[in-house]
């Protein structure tokens, strides 16, 4: 079941055209990862998806609904985390999650009562009661993904979430996006770190220039992209790779074991998006 | 109920946010409060005092309200906070009228001031406290929409704060708030007859003073046929504009 179906998407602002005719379905249930450099459109394309911008021409339909014409109807069901981190300065963390849950007309106990536990879950409780402008970057940014998932949507939109905060912060939201998947939430992320979108999505779409230039399966892509396959050889001694290659069954040397190596998305990310560029840098 | 939830609270934290913050209370204030002790260094008198009410709360209305809203809200264009309240299941009206609430108040707030202030000066016998009411609403009403008007079209907050005056200044002096629009020239009467603040400064001094130019029906009409006009205008630009 596809709970995100677009079709022929397209954005033009005065003189760019920042996504050309792009279509593509997320299904219920799935991480789905929207890979590109930097101006691909990526963000442009989440901002028309949840209601922060309107297409130039094409379809969105959300679970079922024309989000183009009926936005405001699916907006409940969604969370957003966009790329910036957009919460009110002079407000404390656990006033913003409250007012982001009231937003999504949560009753005031429930409000409460889900923004201590997020704050809890993302380690933010000490900084509860202080205003978010004396966060830290990455502080922020979890607070950002709180009040995304204030009111428990079913439908999660993430611009670069782990973008700019540390290593053990970003574990800990790959974990929480992993159990969000588990509890059968449909999730969308943009990232620049490629090893984190090959562990967590189960498909991707990578976009360049505001086309859609490759998308499928995780397994699939990294798959397809490995057109010559690698072999790495697990040797005894220091030895010349070009005769152990001709000979060494002959030879007789001793193979402990030979192990097939896929390329990293990070090679299948340059490989595309350079081609796809003209192979620039 | 969902958007009264939400329309509560954005009422409510813009309140706490915004409108309580001393520097902000203080805008609505300092420069009426200015004015009114230079009119009255100049020619003391209660008759002088009381007629010069009205136009100071029109004023304290104006200038708490216009620049209030139009910077407040392109402040939270400018950090992208507003986004969180175009992605919430809000329709745009309720936010609209949420943002507009907080302003309203505010500048009913305001135009209490200098009233206060007043009844040091001169007794406020005989004065038609629904119409007043009526009238200060209808005001302040109008000048938060005002202010909305502008923070449709600034995209800066300098800018919005310099737009707010642009309006403000010339709207003291045209709409009659302390010059009677009969003394005006004629082509700034013809001018001051097509804005609407000109009716409601009428219906505040009918209200505190007893003397209307205008049938207080037809400026009462007219006031809240302005402010649907202008709801209506503010919400489709903002449509077009905000949602890019
Ligand atoms: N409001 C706007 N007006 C004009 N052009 C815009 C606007 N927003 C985005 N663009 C342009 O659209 C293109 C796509 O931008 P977008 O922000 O979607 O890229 P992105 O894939 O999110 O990049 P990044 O990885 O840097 O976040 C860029 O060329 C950008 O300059
Ligand atoms: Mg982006």
């Amino acid at each position: 079941m596809d709970i995100v179906k677009v079709r022929n998407l397209t954005k033009r602002y005065a003189e760019i055209t920042a996504v050309n005719n792009i279509s593509f379905s997320i299904k219920k249930g799935e991480i789905f990862g929207f890979l590109g450099p930097n101006g691909a459109g990526k963000t442009t394309t989440l901002k028309m998806l949840v209601g922060l911008a309107r297409p130039t021409a094409g379809q969105i339909i959300i679970d079922g609904i024309d989000a183009v014409r009926a936005i405001k109807q699916v907006q409940d069901i969604m969370g957003v985390v966009s790329d910036e981190n957009n919460l009110y300065d002079e407000m404390s963390g656990f006033e913003n999650l409250c007012f982001c849950a009231a937003l999504y007309g949560m009753p005031r106990a429930q409000r409460e009562k889900r923004a201590r536990e997020l704050l809890q879950k993302l380690n933010l409780t000490a900084a509860a009661q202080r205003p978010f402008r004396t966060y830290s970057r990455g502080m922020k940014r979890k607070l950002t993904i709180a009040a995304a998932l204030i009111h428990k949507p079913k439908l999660i939109f993430l611009d670069e979430p782990t973008t700019g905060i540390d290593l053990e912060s970003a574990r800990l939201i790959r974990r929480l996006l992993k159990k969000l998947k588990e509890q059968g939430r449909t999730i969308m992320i943009t990232t620049h770190y490629l090893e984190e979108a090959e562990r967590l999505c189960d498909r991707a779409a990578f976009i360049v220039k505001g086309r859609i230039v490759q998308s499928g399966r995780m397994a699939q892509l990294i798959k397809d992209s490995a057109a010559e396959n690698k072999i790495k050889l697990i040797l005894d001694g220091d030895l010349e790779m070009a005769p152990v290659l001709q000979f060494f069954a002959a030879q007789g040397i001793r193979v402990h074991g030979v192990e097939e190596v896929t390329p990293t998305l990070e090679e299948v990310f340059l490989k595309i998006t350079n081609t796809e560029r003209g192979g620039d840098n | 109920m969902k958007n009264l939830i939400a329309f509560w609270q954005i009422l409510k934290k813009d309140i706490n946010n915004y409108y309580l913050k001393p520097p902000n209370i203080s805008w609505g204030i300092i420069f009426p409060l200015s004015w009114a002790l230079m009119q009255l260094l100049r020619s003391p008198g209660e008759v002088w005092i009381k007629e010069l009410l009205p136009g100071l709360m029109a004023m304290s209305v104006l200038f708490g309200t216009t620049s209030m809203l139009a910077v407040t809200i392109t402040f939270e264009r400018r950090a992208r906070a507003f986004d969180r309240l175009l992605i919430a299941p809000v329709r745009l009206s309720t936010l609209v009228a949420a943002k507009l609430s907080g302003a309203i108040v505010f500048g009913i707030f305001n135009a209490f001031l200098p009233l206060i202030f007043g009844t040091f000066f001169v007794s406020l016998e005989g004065i038609n406290w629904a119409l007043m009411l009526i009238a200060v609403f209808l005001l302040a009403a109008l000048a938060a929409l005002l202010g909305l008007l502008v923070a449709v079209s600034a995209r800066e907050v300098f800018e919005a704060q310099t737009l707010s005056n642009f309006f403000r200044f010339p709207l003291l002096f045209l709409c009659g708030f302390f010059l009677p629009i009969t003394q005006l020239p004629k082509v700034l009467r013809i001018l001051s007859l097509g804005l609407p603040f000109t009716y409601g400064a009428d219906l505040l001094k009918g209200a505190l003073l007893g003397k209307f130019i205008f049938n207080p029906l037809f400026s009462l009409a007219l006031m809240v046929i302005s402010c649907v006009l202008l709801f209506l205008l503010c919400q489709r630009s903002i449509a077009k504009r905000w949602i890019l």
